[in-house]
């Protein structure tokens, strides 16, 4: 489905990126991992895609940071020719209620989870633009949409996500790139396995299909936007939620 | 100028994906040669790496027509 492809997912290295670059490689992508600092995690996941058979690299980049950023696609273009499919999944949380949130919990949230975003489309767009073709891919969340007590700085940068992923559908429509966003639920990973066991529950009573999804469920629907068969897709944002907040 | 000119012309060649003798200097950017807005920005930057020089957004606004291009990369890096 994706074979010649090149893949950029950052936050690769764990949880849903590590799926996701998984299942891009598996439908025949070339995957570059971009990571913040977990050297050990990466390797094991470059390690993974080429048992796969694919071709692999990890970068360590810090998507805050433009001039990393733009280095990284730099080098991710001179190694692997192209970039086809960009996913914009690196988040992190800094959880509190609103009243207890620092200015700097704010703005490291903000900073990865939005700003990165935007940097890593910016560098992309180009190289895109040239190829006259591309897909990125956005990894906001379902708060972003319902909002969730004690998430305020998290849950504003995926909302930010969110509306930057439509005005990207808009602007870059006319170059055949097409830019979707994938709002998951609550997703068994090491960033929700933090959660104390009464807002697992009470999180559990509100999700129709009765249980928490897997990483690979939301790789699923990346590799569906990354994939010719959602060539009239764009400006979207996809639930994987199990129909915990419909769209 | 002339070697500004041939190096100007090969990059709109390439972006706008119009025929050389199309691009005169009295040919406007947009009108002429059929650029949007993606186009220009797109085209601002290929220059801005192609002469090594920063394009100020104020300047920018002000290009028209190629010889504006033109003229203006010859100013600067003269």
């Amino acid at each position: 489905m994706l074979t010649g492809k090149v893949a950029v997912v950052t936050g690769g290295s764990r949880g849903i990126g590590r799926s996701i670059a998984l299942d891009l490689a598996k439908e025949g992508a070339k995957v570059v991992i971009f990571y913040a600092g977990n050297h050990g995690a990466a390797e094991e996941t470059v390690s993974a895609i080429t048992d796969l058979g694919a071709e692999a690299a990890a970068f360590q980049v810090d998507v805050a940071d433009s001039g990393q950023v733009d280095d990284a696609f730099k080098q991710v273009v001179k190694q692997f020719g192209r970039v086809d499919i960009l996913v914009n999944n690196a988040g992190i949380t800094r959880d509190n209620l609103l009243m207890r949130i620092k200015e700097e919990d704010w703005d490291q949230v903000v900073d990865t989870n939005l700003k990165g975003v935007f940097l890593c489309c910016k560098a992309v767009v180009r190289p895109m633009m040239k190829q006259r073709g591309g897909r990125i891919i956005n990894i906001s969340s379902v708060v972003g949409v319902s909002g969730n007590a004690g998430q305020a700085n998290y849950v504003a940068a995926k909302a930010g996500v969110i509306g930057l992923t439509k005005t990207m559908a808009k602007e870059f429509g006319s170059r055949n790139i097409t830019v979707n966003a994938i709002a998951p639920g609550f997703i068994q990973t090491d960033m929700t396995s933090v959660l104390d066991e009464k807002v697992k529950e009470a999180t559990l009573a509100s999700i129709p299909l009765g249980r928490f999804g897997v990483a690979e469920e939301v790789a699923n629907a990346v590799s569906f936007l990354a994939s010719d068969k959602a060539s009239y897709i764009t400006g979207q944002t996809l639930h994987v939620d199990g129909g915990m907040v419909p769209n | 100028m002339a070697d500004t000119l041939e190096r100007v012309t090969q990059i709109i060649v390439e972006r706008l994906d119009v025929e050389a003798d199309e691009v005169t200097l009295e040919a406007s950017i947009k009108e002429d040669l059929g650029a949007d807005s993606l186009d220009v920005v797109d085209l601002i930057m290929e220059l801005e790496d192609e002469f090594n020089l920063t394009i100020e957004e104020e300047d920018a606004e002000k290009i028209n027509t190629v010889g504006d291009i033109v003229n203006y990369i010859s100013a600067k890096v003269s």
